[in-house]
């Protein structure tokens, strides 16, 4: 019997539990013909989706469709890399589809212009699509909802992009997301087992399903390419990051091989070759949702099982996923997440405002190799290694540049391929020291960290090649290279390569100053108990324009040498 | 924190005469309240409510009224103060000017609102008579800082204990005009003559201007924070030391540090030194260092036994050669650069006094017996912090065992702790929480 939830009318988050089916017309005839659309937005695959599953159920036809405009977060911000990933999931979903005699519907247009469209040019009666926790999907799918509840349209929307009901988890906390790794580690701990992938949709499955497709299904419907969407793919390498369900899975299978024949399931130590992209890599995938992250979440606990008869497998195990899963759980509920005004889990930071030195970093024009080197990578292939994201993170903002965190994000927004909105605001908060208790007296160097990361320096020659005739010594920092040695490799610096555009020590002392400053404010609170620290702490952009004025205003705090005396690093 | 139920309440009672007696503060007669009351339970449907929308708000003495705008921010107090007449007198008392942090920002160059013009127009033509307590935050442009030296000119009548110049992002003072900044600044000095504190780190201050400070302020001075000022020389902080005898914390660049210095702030007449803290930074790779010799060191910790020795240390690897080769008292050391291990074992040795230790990166040599030293050694280390090195987890466990509970602050990245035959990095943090006893675990960094 189909039943109404009601939604929060303030659009946050609705509380699905492990189904929930909405509908507005209580009489629906058994005999009637059920047309039914499934919405693809990330969820690019067939296997372990159960809201395609659902909607497929007495259903006598299917469209699969995925609208083009507008992409995702209300961005264009959006590199050829990563249309090209996705423009391959497509191409690939399409290629499954048709193996079970369907297609995908590729619609232009924005979902609350096309959808009461479809609706009666469809006939459709039953729509689904994947629950997506984020704060603007969230606000899309109601407005769609509402929609589809005019149109008489029942809507089927199943939790399978994260691991765990993101609800359930804050809901443990007390209503509030937990702002730390470790407590949200606690809670996962009491969380229910994580619910099993959903058999993959098969052509038995859609045995009594009928996809009507015209003649001019490609003219109307079909996958645009790069060259459609107005990109100059002139000279454009080939993706080193192949997108699809089928490229994800295949993926998948060599990933729990290599770490089979390992049989190490530690934290893998970092070297040079790390720095290069990985045919087993899989975040790209996971964040367009071309592998299911319960399925990885389910193949490496089997793994783990069989290599190491433990049946315990350790949290660490699931590294990567939790992260993900930490990160769309702070973000869910806060739809200004992704800036530092205004969004009460930020620190409130005097970040400089500079146009010119933004360009510098972003196109790997700082004259550091480490930095130029990782931006160049990100640029030409869309993906760089995680603490190469640390360097480059702390360099723009709380180490080097003291540029705004936002800045950084929309960078990799537009450059990074698996980039999704929570997991790209929530690190660069984290990486900036904006949020999440990080302590901020740890700086990477922009020389040191790439040396003993890669002490020869070949991922330099490799993306920046006008350095490539430096010696080790002096690749990471070629300005001190002496003149005869710059002149005898062609690459003077100043002229062919850029000299440094900040001067380190300088500004790293600068820097630690400054977040000193910031915490100092915020320290004041430290006498408090824990909760209220930690509640203060989580609100404190409200505060802080009145902390600041407090402590102005009031008879200036006697000198604590407790305060006074220690280096101010905690 | 002020009750505001409990506010109303005493009010209820002033106004009603009851004979509570106490602080019944003499403009409202009881007749009057008695109207008024009379008046208000006659519409008893709105309730109490309607008894707070009286006048007697607007009689409300003066002293009540203060206390209760010190807890206001600026922006409510400038709303409160359009209320009425008085309470438009209450905003301009001089308690509540006092203390001021002029904000001074550009669009173009940082993402935060200023104080406004008009504000700050109000205060040097009201109260830069009143203000005693003032810093400015400026931002990364030119613009900001010249603002800020324009009204620091202005401060003529004002008596100042405390003066604060902080650079939120780039030092934007360093690039005013030097003559500018200096005569801004030295009205301060020649007209406060009660300087308490003064912070002017990254700033064109210079040799005159401190003789200036020192002449008027010599009696009073007793914070000084001037990390890299590069047009002091080591005389002219030494004039500073030689006439300010009050003075309780210092902080300067090492090149300003001198045997002379130490000497000066030992002496007899000096006070005891709380915090000296001094920054060591590289301007050029190879940069040489002198030194300071071990008998100055000892004549400040026998003037002042419990002062705190702060140092932070920018260099190149290389540069560390005149460095932690003698004893030397310091208490709270950064490393911000990569340090050899060479180095951290000297700090082992030669720092008994170490209380705080951060090292921001090392190297892929494992710390090992460097840790066990400085744990054995330095028995008064209290919190530890350790980026991009590397420690066996048997050497760290064994590390924090000796330390034991005098580790309140232990701050490791988990990419530090190497595991070995004796401990995994799961097993590790219930170890160290153990001979901790409290609960502990490395810092995280995201796995994207």
């Amino acid at each position: 019997v189909p039943f109404v939830v009601a939604t929060n009318p303030g659009g946050s988050c609705p509380v699905f539990a492990a189904s929930v089916v909405v509908t507005c017309s209580p009489h629906m005839r058994v005999n009637m013909v059920v047309n039914t659309v499934h919405w693809f937005r990330k969820g690019l695959r067939l296997h372990d989706n159960p809201s395609l599953r659902e909607s497929i159920r007495g259903a006598d036809s299917l469209r699969c469709i995925y609208i083009l405009d507008p992409w995702f977060a209300g961005s264009s911000n959006v590199g050829i890399n990563r249309w090209r990933f996705l423009l391959q999931c497509l191409e690939d979903l399409d290629a499954s589809l048709r193996k079970l005699n369907s297609r995908l519907f590729v619609i232009r247009g924005q979902p609350t212009d096309v959808f009461p469209r479809l609706f009666k040019e469809w006939q459709i009666n039953r729509l689904s699509y994947e629950y997506d926790s984020e704060p603007f999907g969230k606000e899309r799918d109601a407005a769609i909802q509402k929609l589809a509840c005019e149109a008489g349209v029942e809507v089927t929307v199943l939790n399978s992009h994260t691991l765990y009901d993101l609800s359930r988890i804050i809901e443990l906390n007390d209503g509030h997301p937990p702002l730390t790794y470790k407590r949200f580690q606690g809670l996962i701990n009491r969380m229910d087992a994580v619910e099993l992938p959903a058999e993959t949709v098969t052509l038995e499955v859609l045995r009594k399903c009928d996809t009507p497709v015209s003649d001019d299904h490609d003219d109307k419907f079909g996958v645009p390419s790069l060259e459609e969407l107005g990109f100059d793919t002139d000279g454009l390498a080939t993706a080193v990051w192949p997108g699809g369900e089928t490229e994800a899975l295949m993926r998948l299978e060599r990933h729990l091989e290599r770490k089979a024949w390992v049989a190490n399931f530690e934290r893998p130590r970092m070297n040079a070759n790390s720095l290069l992209a990985s045919p087993t890599g899989l975040s790209p995938y996971l964040r367009f949702g071309c592998l299911s992250c319960r399925l990885f979440y389910f193949k490496l606990t089997d793994l783990y099982k069989k290599v190491k008869k433990d049946n315990n497998p350790p949290l660490s195990l699931y590294g990567q996923l939790l992260w993900r899963e930490f990160f769309y759980a702070t973000a869910t509920n806060n739809p200004c997440f992704d800036k530092m005004e205004g969004n009460p889990m930020c620190v409130q930071i005097p970040w400089d405002r500079n146009p010119e030195a933004l360009a510098k970093w972003a196109e790997g024009r700082t004259g550091f190799p480490w930095i130029d080197a990782i931006m160049t990578q990100l640029r030409q292939e869309g993906w760089i290694h995680h603490l190469a994201r640390h360097a480059v993170a702390c360099f723009l903002t709380r180490g080097d540049l003291w540029l705004s965190w936002e800045e950084g994000m929309k960078t990799f927004e537009e450059l990074l391929i698996d980039a999704d909105w929570s997991v790209n605001a929530g690190s660069w908060m984290w990486l900036s020291c904006s949020s999440f208790f990080q302590q901020f007296f740890h700086c990477y160097c922009p020389v040191g960290f790439g040396r003993r990361t890669d002490p020869n320096g070949d991922f330099i020659r490799r993306y920046l090649p006008v350095l490539k005739g430096f010696p080790a010594q002096y690749i990471y920092e070629p300005w001190n290279a002496p003149e005869e040695l710059q002149k005898s490799v062609k690459c003077i610096i100043g002229v062919h390569y850029p000299k440094p555009m900040v001067n380190h020590a300088e500004a790293s002392r600068v820097n630690i100053e400054r977040m000193k400053q910031i915490y100092q404010q915020l320290s004041c609170y430290r006498g408090l108990g824990r909760n209220m620290t930690r509640i203060l702490i989580t609100s404190y952009s409200h505060f802080d324009a009145r902390l600041r004025v407090y402590r102005v205003n009031s008879a200036p705090p006697k000198r604590s040498t407790a305060a006074a005396s220690s280096l101010n690093l905690w | 924190m002020l009750n505001l139920t409990s506010l109303f309440l005493r009010m209820k009672r002033m106004k009603g005469g009851e004979e509570g007696g106490d602080s019944s503060p003499g403009n409202s007669s009881p007749e009057v309240c008695k109207k008024v009351r009379t008046q208000n339970t006659e519409d008893s449907e709105a309730g109490v409510a309607s008894e707070f929308l009286d006048s007697d708000w607007a009689r409300l003495p003066q002293e009540l009224l203060l206390h209760i705008f010190q807890y206001l921010p600026l922006l409510d107090r400038a709303y409160a103060s359009q209320v009425c007449r008085g309470w438009n007198q209450a905003f301009h008392m001089p308690e509540l000017w006092r203390c001021f942090e002029f904000e001074l920002n550009q669009p173009a160059s940082s993402y935060l609102k200023a104080t406004h013009p008009d504000l700050i127009k109000q205060i040097i033509k009201r109260h830069s008579n009143h203000l005693q307590y003032v810093s400015f935050k400026v931002d990364s442009s030119t613009e900001s800082a010249e603002a800020a030296c324009d009204i620091l000119s202005q401060l003529v009548n004002c008596s100042l204990k405390t003066l604060g110049l902080i650079s939120t992002a780039r030092p934007s003072f360093m690039e005013v005009p030097k003559s500018h900044f200096i005569s801004a600044l030295t009205v301060v000095f020649v007209n406060s003559k009660s300087l308490s504190s003064l912070k002017i780190d990254d700033t064109p201050v210079d040799d005159p201007s401190l003789k200036v400070l020192v002449a008027n302020n010599s009696d009073t001075l007793k914070l000084l924070k001037m990390s890299s000022c590069p047009h002091v020389s080591p005389a002219g902080i030494l004039c500073v030391a030689d006439q300010c005898h009050g003075l309780r914390e210092l902080a300067l660049n090492y090149h300003l540090l001198s045997d002379e210095l130490l000497l000066a702030l030992s002496s007899e007449k000096h006070v005891h030194l709380e915090h000296l803290r001094i920054d060591v930074v590289s301007e050029n790779p190879g940069q040489h260092f002198h030194t300071i010799k071990k008998s100055s060191w000892d004549a400040m910790v026998r003037h002042s036994p419990k002062f705190n020795l702060v140092m932070y240390f920018f260099l190149y690897e290389d540069e560390f050669g005149p460095f932690f080769n003698d004893e030397i008292p310091v208490t709270h050391l950064y490393f911000g650069r990569s340090v050899s291990k060479e180095v951290l074992g000297r700090v082992g040795l030669h720092c008994p006094r170490l209380v705080e230790l951060v090292v921001c990166a090392n190297g892929l040599r494992p710390l090992d017996e460097e840790l066990i030293r400085i744990a054995k050694h330095c028995n008064q280390l209290s919190a530890i912090g350790l980026g991009e090195c590397e420690v066996s987890c048997s050497a760290f466990v064994e590390f924090v065992k000796m330390c034991g509970r005098r580790l309140s602050q232990l701050s490791i990245m988990e990419e530090v702790l190497i595991p070995d035959h004796k401990y995994s990095l799961d097993e590790i943090h219930w170890e160290v929480s153990k001979h901790l006893g409290r609960v502990w675990f490395p810092d995280m960094m995201p796995t994207w």
